[in-house]
């Protein structure tokens, strides 16, 4: 455990107080919030909002300046095992096959076999038999595998940093049932993406963000202009 | 325990199946080396008594900088995509990503050697007048104390801007131990002259506290952003 992460409540996923900074940037400045496990939560905001640096403080990729983060009553780095992360990049390795990527990935976790690769390789609508490298995918198929190995552990928090960039209508559209289908089992989901209405109806909070911190929660989703104009 | 060998492997297999696919590192390291030996056989024309006094550092200056090369592109290919993100993200102890990555860089730099030791042998017109096998420790040891240093600070240059000029402007500097020992005890080794039993110790020692220091600090290199 860090001494700077100190746990909270179990059943939360907790931020408190938290500062990042890279050299004289603040990226993160003093943000507290709670949110509920089992939820699906969507942060929203412009470019530069600290959307990002918020995802991976909560992954433990980041480590805060100053500050707390607890996931389920423990700190990000005791809480690895409950923790499935996926970054705008794909996350593996282009000159390996879907299934070479996943086997490695299951090692890390000590997953033996190759069952539950390719549960999850169907799972985001993908064929475990596809030898390809993934260099060799298409984005939409890169995403899904990126999900995969996101999943692979069957992890309770997902924490996924613009599932549905560069990806077409029909493959976000799926991308967000199958979110939905993880939600409803009791996964804990935060999405940070810049098109939200994809997930109008099915997330439970959407959390808006904008110069390094949380500035709104709503259960619904609203522009900018609408946001102004409610009481 | 069982847990870190078993992810050690898979880290390691992982790295061989990349680099049997792209080849960057072999190819690279490959080239650089013969080029040192044309150029080296072109400037000078030893005869076989002086090519024995000269050639140990020829072999391990060759050695060495080829080796920059493969240790640049060990961490390079786990950049590409945030790949070492998912690593970190995982419960994988950050030591057997470090054993793995030392043993599949001690293995490539090997096999450059095996490949480059006849090239040496004949261009320079080699016949070792002490105990030649002592050549096998010394290759050993020295190729160990290239890797391990190297594969650290290959993974703390990481993130710096220009990473293929820092690696070597922090490797050389701590290398100069195990370089003047790897040169002495070949030089000792091909001219019969002295024993190259002093300098075997150093580079063993040397690779023990350096292995040590290594695998102590490099969580805190790994974790580090």
């Amino acid at each position: 455990m860090r001494a700077s992460e100190i746990p909270a409540a179990v059943g939360i996923i907790s931020v408190s107080n938290l500062v990042k900074q890279f050299g004289r940037f603040a990226a993160l400045r003093g943000v507290d919030a709670e949110f509920d496990a089992g939820k699906f939560h969507v942060i929203l905001g412009d470019n530069g909002a600290g959307k990002t640096t918020l995802l991976r403080a909560l992954a433990g990729l980041a480590q805060p300046t100053r500050g707390t983060v607890s996931i389920l009553g423990k700190t990000p780095y005791d809480a690895c095992r409950e923790i499935g992360y996926m970054a705008h990049t794909s996350m593996l390795y282009d000159e390996m096959s879907g299934m070479e990527n996943l086997r490695y990935f299951a090692r890390l976790y000590d997953i033996a076999g190759d069952s539950r690769c390719e549960q999850v390789i169907h799972a985001v609508g993908l064929d475990p038999e596809l030898s390809r490298p993934v260099g060799q995918y298409s984005q939409g198929m890169r995403q899904r595998m990126s999900l995969a190995r996101a999943i692979l552990h069957d992890p309770k928090i997902l924490l996924l940093d613009e599932p549905f960039s560069n990806v077409d209508v029909h493959s976000a559209r799926e991308m967000v049932g199958l979110l939905k289908g993880m939600s409803d089992a009791g996964k804990t989901i935060f999405v940070v993406t810049h098109q939200a209405v994809l997930l109008e109806g099915v997330a439970d909070e959407f959390v808006w963000m904008q110069a390094g911190q949380i500035v709104d929660r709503t259960n619904h989703f609203a522009t900018d202009s609408a946001r102004a104009e409610e009481p | 325990m069982r847990s870190f060998w078993s992810i050690t492997l898979a880290t390691l297999t992982k790295d061989i199946r990349l680099e049997w696919r792209s080849k960057d590192a072999l190819n690279a390291m490959l080239f650089f080396s013969l080029l040192v030996v044309v150029i080296f056989v072109f400037s000078f024309d030893p005869l076989a008594e002086e090519s024995r006094h000269i050639v140990g550092g020829l072999v391990w200056v060759a050695f060495l900088f080829a080796a920059v090369v493969a240790l640049n592109q060990t961490w390079a290919r786990e950049l590409r995509n945030q790949v070492l993100d998912a690593y970190r993200v995982s419960p994988a102890p950050a030591n057997a990503l470090f054993v793995a990555k030392v043993l599949g860089n001690f293995l490539l730099v090997s096999v450059l050697e095996a490949l480059m030791a006849p090239l040496f042998v004949i261009f320079y017109n080699l016949r070792a007048l002490g105990p030649a096998w002592q050549l096998i420790p010394v290759a050993l040891l020295g190729t160990w104390a290239l890797v391990v240093n190297g594969t650290f600070f290959a993974a703390m240059s990481l993130r710096t801007r220009s990473r293929e000029l820092m690696l070597p402007l922090l490797l050389f500097p701590v290398s100069i131990p195990a370089v003047l020992g790897m040169v002495a005890a070949t030089t000792n080794i091909l001219t019969g002259e002295n024993s190259a039993h002093f300098y075997i110790v150093l580079l063993l020692t040397y690779d023990v506290v350096f292995t040590t220091a290594c695998l102590a600090l490099f969580e805190t290199v790994l974790q580090a952003e």
